[in-house]
């Protein structure tokens, strides 16, 4: 395979995951959001932070709040890691090694970006953001399952893989900094239930019921073992 | 519809269905408007997914565009298609040997048939070219020789296309829609295949090849990228054949040879299909300004080591006004008369001529010599008064740079509008294959249809549509 259809199907499938990740923070991000009594708009700036986009979100706003935090992590053209930007530009690295992928998978890139471009024009009020956010992730297993059922276990799936990978990795690290760091009061607050129902709802983010049924109704240090 | 002046190729004169067209009239008579308002919806989102967009130069954003499509197949019969292949074989083959010719010994010129001058100061003339022996003597491996008609049995070259004719891919999706969307019509009608069009393609390269290729030769498709506006066709291409689809920095000159830079290291070319201009191929022996080609390429098919298809230096068949002289090149290169006609041509490089074109502009058509895309060109009938004075200028000043024909009427087809159906010009683009075992055409090809009412203008650059184009078996 050339070596530039290796580096174009690494970054398609690493940029879909990215997309996928972001829009599972910000389901988490309204989790808590909705479900805490005492949370506020600073929660956004921890959503934003542990998807590294907070510091180039601050060069555009003084505030965080809720409606602009959402914008920026969903299409702000300024946000190369938003959602409709790293949509966008997995389909074009996708369209770009077209003939390195089966029908099926581009089909699924290429529909999934249409759907996901056509949801987000315009204002996206909150109430539309689970219909969006549902997209995304249904978007993300055709991908998913159109890659595990139609194409060769050859170099070009290892390194679709290794895009995937990459990235969730990067992204788990990220929300295990931003976790211990910054998101509990203090470090006393550490065992507390406290410490819990955060790492609950970030879990939701992830793989709850995987890790459910792995460890069962334990605590944040198996929940760290779950993650690495 | 103007009945007595332009051939509809439904209706002929009016009165009654050709015969062709039978089964489509019934089988439209027999739906309803508003389901196949809904089809033709269906087939934008098909089109949309399959990702078969258009990027036009120069608008915005490079915005994707679909290039409208029409439902109702264009209809030609086994026996007008046998003759029209016929002609296109023959055709093919006299620019073959004509390319041939030019770039050795240039008989033709010697014989007094063809001016030099058409030759000299042509930037399409490739001096490179000159004494190059492409493998198998093939230049035009492929060629889209446009077509039309304008009477039951008037059939005219408009234009040949032998430099990197495209089309090909909407010409297979059209079909593949249809399939898909009615396939009630495919048991009604018995329409010839045409989806072996890439695998046909790959084995007419494959049987084209350089001294060096060994056992299993490599072939690849040289695309200058994604902003080109037939990208789509050029990954399609290359995804239907099985080849790798490569842009200039995949490619590198290494130990004399072409090779391609793999995850597993330089693996040898033996043919490349390119989809870009002669000039960019080769900053070293062409424009030094190109980044879309290979440093050193053309040093390697000089020697004999790689097939390009269509060969360098084709383009110089491809003008306009060297089609002014297609009829005496036929016949100098076959020894017989065309068996398709050329449109009467006048050259405005020729005194006499060009005084017969401004005596009678208002008529004609105009066309650059060195345009494409329908850019560049006048019709006289439809055109501004400013737009006429604007050429009779352009005529002056500058008379070589211009061809002019009489306007002829293109034959119509019925198109689906909102309103129901109404007649479009159409014209037909077949895509020719050459190698030096066999020619190769596959049944139909390319039909281009205007869409405005009364427009000749079928380039989809200029909002042009296509249709699926079927030629039926006996």
């Amino acid at each position: 395979m050339l070596g530039n259809t290796a580096n174009g199907l690494f970054w398609t499938y690493r940029l879909l995951e990215r997309a996928e990740n972001m829009s599972r923070l910000i389901e988490t991000g309204q989790r808590i959001a909705l479900t805490r009594l005492n949370s506020s708009d600073k929660q956004w700036l921890y959503v934003m932070q542990t998807a590294a986009v907070s510091a180039e979100y601050k060069k555009y706003y003084k505030k965080v709040e809720k409606e602009t935090a959402l914008d920026w992590m969903l299409k702000h053209p300024k946000n190369n890691s938003s959602i409709l930007s790293s949509i966008t530009s997995a389909r074009q690295n996708a369209k770009m090694v077209r003939h390195a992928l089966t029908t099926d998978v581009w089909e699924a890139i290429n529909g999934s970006f249409l759907d996901i471009q056509n949801l987000l024009k315009g204002k996206i009020r909150e109430r539309d953001l689970s219909i969006i956010l549902r997209t995304i992730k249904q978007s993300a297993a055709l991908v998913r399952g159109a890659t595990y059922g139609t194409m060769l276990r050859n170099e070009e799936y290892d390194f679709c893989r290794l895009g995937t990978f990459i990235e969730r990795a990067d992204n788990t690290a990220r929300i295990l900094d931003v976790k211990y760091y910054v998101l509990l009061p203090s470090a006393k607050a550490v065992g507390t239930s406290i410490d819990n129902v955060q790492w609950e709802t970030i879990l939701r983010s992830d793989r709850l019921r995987g890790f459910r049924r792995e460890y069962g109704q334990r605590g944040p240090g198996d929940i760290a073992k779950f993650l690495f | 519809m103007k009945a007595g002046t332009v051939f509809d190729e439904m209706w002929a004169d009016g009165s009654s269905i050709r015969r062709p067209y039978k089964n489509i009239k019934t089988w439209l008579d027999g739906e309803e408007r508003n389901s196949l308002k809904a089809k033709r919806r269906d087939a934008n989102d098909l089109f949309r997914l399959t990702g078969i967009t258009f990027n036009v130069y120069g608008s915005e954003e490079g915005e994707e565009r679909l290039i409208p499509f029409d439902i109702v197949p264009r209809v030609i019969t086994s026996n007008e298609w046998t003759k029209i292949c016929k002609g296109l074989e023959q055709r093919v083959r006299a620019i073959n040997a004509f390319l041939y010719d030019i770039y050795h010994d240039q008989e033709i010129v010697k014989a007094g048939v063809l001016p030099l001058e058409m030759l000299k100061n042509n930037p399409a003339f490739l001096l490179q070219m000159m004494g190059v022996n492409p493998p198998g003597q093939i230049y035009t491996h492929i060629s889209g020789v446009d077509i039309i008609r304008t009477a039951e049995n008037e059939f005219y070259v408009l234009e040949d296309n032998v430099r990197t004719p495209s089309g090909v891919s909407y010409m297979l999706e059209n079909r593949e829609t249809m399939l898909q969307m009615f396939p009630e019509l495919f048991t009604k009608n018995r329409v010839q295949p045409i989806q072996n069009y890439p695998q046909e393609l790959l084995y007419s390269l494959k049987h084209t090849l350089p001294e060096t290729a060994e056992n299993k030769p490599t072939v690849c498709l040289l695309t200058p990228g994604l902003y080109n506006s037939a990208y789509f066709e050029h990954a399609f291409l290359a995804d239907q054949m099985g080849i790798e689809l490569v842009q200039g920095n995949d490619l590198k000159v290494v130990d004399g040879f072409l090779a391609m830079r793999t995850t597993q290291g330089h693996r040898k070319v033996d043919v490349v299909y390119k989809r870009l201009d002669d000039e960019f191929l080769d900053p070293l022996n062409f424009n030094e300004k190109s980044s879309l080609g290979v440093p050193g390429l053309f040093d390697v098919y000089r020697k004999g080591r790689v097939t390009i298809a269509n060969a360098p230096g084709t383009g110089i068949a491809d003008d306009k006004a060297m089609y002014s002289f297609m009829p005496e090149i036929v016949q100098f290169y076959s020894g017989e008369f065309p068996l398709l006609q050329n449109v009467p041509t006048w050259r405005c490089a020729i005194k006499d001529q060009l005084n017969y074109v401004l005596d009678n502009i208002h008529k004609l058509v105009i066309k650059q010599v060195h345009g494409s895309g329908g850019y560049g060109m006048m019709i006289g009938p439809t055109a501004t008064k400013k737009d006429i004075a604007n050429f009779r200028r352009k005529l002056i000043a500058t008379p070589q740079d211009y061809i002019a024909q009489p306007t002829l009427s293109l034959s119509t087809v019925p198109i689906f509008t909102n309103k129901g159906f109404a007649p479009r010009h159409v014209d037909l683009r077949p895509f020719v294959q050459m190698s030096p075992e066999k020619i190769n055409i596959v049944p139909g090809g390319l039909t281009r249809v205007a869409m405005s009412k009364g427009s000749l203008v079928v380039n989809s650059s200029q909002g042009g549509g296509t249709k699926d184009t079927w030629v039926l078996e006996n």
